[in-house]
């Protein structure tokens, strides 16, 4: 089968990969770029372990085709940190001990990361009733559905988010 | 995942023009990927038409709404004008699927998904959606998520969206392109019910293209809701799902919408119960009459005749929240 050129901006860095069309961005991402930060879990959509953001916005990369999204701009959870200094969400995964296995963690923490600016630009979610610029448990359970655990770690994720929403947030 | 030819479509005419036996639209991808990864489907050709420029969202001259196909769940649900004017189809997006999902689908997409029935999904089991003739496994099986209302003996799949309840109730309708022309649509004809034919899940043919959805300007800023039952309480589809909408003038209703998910291979437009409530008074007891008579024709398999009765009670507790405290007894 014919290969095809992708380039993508990943994590400030312009790569080109030449793939077969039916190569997932996940699977672009750990088996060609590897990238292994971003995990499989699922590989359907259910459980969120492989988000990442494209152009800011979150994703699940293992229903996206990568050749679909040449020329786009990716960050993935290797590109949160800048040099050792920990993005503030990685930092207070790990003060709040918001993971067990970790398989989960770079999903959660991109997909939060994500989850704040959406409310910065007042995005609404299913239980918000009057404007969206408070992160009450319930918007943050709402909006983090996407993102499973299944150590149950979510007593720690819930307060990760919570202390990092809190130095985050302008 | 079969391979396939990739072909990137710049706009809803030169993606008509690349569209080729056995090829598919690709556009978030969320269901398409999904059903090739398992093998359920295999086309030949992928047409991405994410390029093309269908992602507005409009004013219409008579004040109505139209909905770029390309336009993302999430853009949608958080559109100043949706919240306003239709937030009944905002709601109905934001209790779909995750953020992440939202953020990949479409509009077009979305109408376009295929039902999340088991038996289609696995393609060891005999399911005539997937391949006619077959038989339906889901007919014996564990169809606690499948169809009461308008099933057939050869499918009880249910259509999964969300957002598509929302446009039934609202009345929306679909334009659509082909090398032929274009062509409009009511929402209520896009999905079919599966008679003797389930693989076909709507009236939209091969090499046809969704370009927009309309809202019309009747249906703006009605007194609506959405209200969804299922197994989690985010995350999951719906066991049954409610979009209302009413309006009252002299203790009378004179607008009522209902629409159903999850309980036929269509979003239901609740006609039968609308036709008793219009002009009547707006109580519990006409709303459950109402309810009443959309579910008589119901059909339980052994596992979902709870849908019946919850059903029934979903749609009583939307209309009677509606209505308000001092209009129900």
């Amino acid at each position: 089968m014919e290969l095809t050129n992708v380039s993508l901006k990943v994590n400030g860095d312009e790569k080109t990969v030449a793939i077969e069309p039916r190569v997932s961005l996940l699977d672009c991402l750990r088996d060609h770029l590897h990238l292994t930060g971003t995990k499989k879990g699922c590989n359907q959509g259910a459980c969120g372990a492989c988000t990442i953001l494209v152009d800011g916005e979150r994703i699940n990369s293992c229903l996206a085709l990568a050749v679909q999204f040449d020329g786009r701009e990716i960050v993935t959870i290797e590109g949160l940190a800048q040099g050792d200094h920990l993005h503030p969400m990685q930092q207070a995964f790990i003060e709040h001990d918001g993971f067990q296995c970790g398989y989960c963690t770079p999903g959660q923490i991109c997909s939060a990361v994500a989850m704040i600016s959406e409310l910065e630009e007042g995005m609404p979610s299913a239980v918000t009733t009057n404007g969206t610029t408070e992160l009450s448990d319930s918007e943050l359970r709402e909006r983090m559905s996407g993102n499973l655990c299944r150590c149950g770690a979510y007593v720690g994720i819930r307060e990760a988010i919570h202390q990092a929403y809190g130095a985050l947030a302008k | 995942m079969n391979n396939f030819t990739y072909q990137r479509a710049t706009d809803a005419n030169s993606a008509l023009r690349l569209f080729a036996p056995n090829a598919k639209f690709l556009a978030g991808g969320t269901n398409l990927v999904d059903l090739m990864r398992e093998g359920v489907e295999t086309p030949q050709t992928l047409v991405d038409i994410t390029r093309a420029p269908l992602a507005e969202i409009q004013e219409l001259p008579d004040g109505g709404l139209r909905i770029g196909a390309l336009v993302r769940n999430s853009h949608l649900a958080a559109h100043p004008l949706v919240r306003e004017r239709y937030p009944l189809l905002s709601y109905a997006i934001l209790n779909g699927a995750s953020a992440q999902l939202r953020n990949m689908a479409t509009t077009g997409g979305n109408i376009m998904q295929r039902t999340r029935c088991y038996y289609f999904y696995d393609t060891a089991s005999h399911c005539n959606k997937r391949t006619p003739g077959s038989g339906c496994d889901a007919m014996q099986g564990f169809n606690r998520i499948h169809a009461i209302l308008g099933a057939s003996p050869h499918c009880i799949a249910t259509h999964p969206s969300d957002m598509c309840v929302a446009l039934a109730a609202l009345d929306a309708t679909v334009n659509i392109a082909s090398g032929s022309g274009e062509r409009t649509l009511a929402f209520s004809d896009v999905h079919r019910l599966p008679g003797d034919t389930p693989d076909l899940d709507t009236n939209i043919h091969a090499g046809e293209l969704i370009t927009s959805v309309d809202l019309p300007a009747a249906s703006s800023e009605l007194p609506s809701l959405y209200r969804k039952v299922r197994d989690r309480a985010s995350y999951a589809f719906a066991l049954v799902s409610v979009a209302a909408a009413l309006r009252l003038e002299g203790g009378k209703i004179s607008d009522v919408r209902i629409a159903l998910g999850g309980v036929a291979h269509k979003p239901w437009r609740a006609a039968i119960a609308e036709g008793k409530l219009r002009g009547a008074s707006p109580t519990f007891d006409n709303f459950s009459a109402a309810a009443n008579a959309e579910l008589e024709s119901a059909v339980p398999r052994s596992g979902n005749a709870f849908k019946i009765e919850l059903a029934k009670r979903t749609i009583v507790d939307v209309l009677s929240e509606l209505a308000g405290p001092g209009d129900v007894k």
